[in-house]
């Protein structure tokens, strides 16, 4: 990433133009050609910089009322068999190894689930625990009950 | 929300055009009107449906820092604590959620330095304990959800 990159990076934190050409406006917008915009988009993206150029929803506002952030506590050796299986599942957003705080908190696998009823998340809830089997030592699911903030990543503005 | 709002947050939740005239190639393949588009695009933005539509940046790609932290909060300083802890623009994210640390929030910096000064400054002013939780390693993210 370079200079330019990253002019572009701020210039797009709040969401793309909604234009009829929107890249167009980003080079205005930069001084820079349309041609060079697409370019360093289409770089970013193919670098893994930009994950995906889209939207994203509230899950709440699309009927998904119970988010749950399981956590597993499982030992470090299995972590990453066990962590690339759990990713694997359709129904899980995102998977991570985090650092455990003991006593205080055990856990070191997270799992985001997502269900429009609770059935539905306990269900997946059963199946992560079935792909843990006898590894899983400890576990507990944290309802978000509130979004207290949602922006995008505006890093050093 | 009608069905066509839904086919148009599916749609675009999948990825965007770099092109000329993305707009018109995603209407198209909804078979709606440019105008259409952005006029519901507009719309899902500003009732909070769709949080963002733009580039979805992998911080630590572009060399910045990422990190999930916790605290404890007692109830009785629950919005006070919001209010600090929101008021920083490197928190991202912030959630209420079901459990003893009952409140967890993204910090985004743009270095590693900075991400232990918002932790520390955070911690001060707010006299709690934060957990930090940074993530030692990814399995899949996938942010997508079918509307």
């Amino acid at each position: 990433m370079d200079a330019t990159d990253r002019r572009l990076m701020h210039a797009t934190q709040a969401g793309l133009p909604l234009t009829l050409e929107p890249y167009q406006t980003l080079a205005e917008q930069l001084g820079l050609s349309k041609e060079e915009v697409m370019q360093r988009l289409n770089a970013m993206q193919a670098d893994g910089i930009i994950r995906r150029i889209g939207a994203v929803p509230n899950h709440y506002k699309l009927g998904y009322r119970f988010n749950g952030m399981t956590v597993w506590d499982v030992p470090d050796e299995q972590i990453d068999r066990l962590g690339q299986q759990v990713g694997q599942l359709p129904f899980v957003s995102h998977c991570y190894h985090r650092p455990r705080h003991l006593p205080d908190w055990p856990y070191n696998l997270f799992a985001m689930v997502h269900g429009k009823h609770q059935q539905d998340v306990d269900a997946q809830i059963q199946h992560i625990a079935a792909v843990l089997g006898e590894w899983c030592r400890g576990r507990e699911v944290l309802y978000s009950t509130k979004i207290l903030k949602k922006t995008g990543f505006r890093s050093g503005q | 929300m009608d069905d066509l709002d839904r086919a148009i947050i599916n749609t675009l939740q999948a990825g965007f055009p770099i092109s000329d005239a993305p707009y018109a190639q995603v209407a198209a393949s909804l078979a709606i009107s440019t105008e259409d588009l952005l006029a519901r695009l507009q719309a899902l933005l500003a009732d909070g449906t769709l949080t963002r539509f733009g580039p979805l940046y992998n911080a630590e790609q572009a060399g910045g820092a990422l990190t999930l932290a916790a605290v404890q909060v007692p109830e009785a300083r629950f919005d006070e604590v919001t209010a600090i802890i929101n008021a920083f623009p490197e928190v991202a994210h912030n959630y209420a959620r079901s459990h003893t640390l009952n409140m967890w929030f993204v910090l985004a910096t743009e270095t590693p330095q900075q991400q232990q000064h918002t932790l520390a400054a955070i911690a001060g002013q707010t006299g709690l304990q934060v957990y930090n939780m940074p993530k030692l390693k990814e399995y899949f993210v996938n942010l997508k959800l079918e509307a």
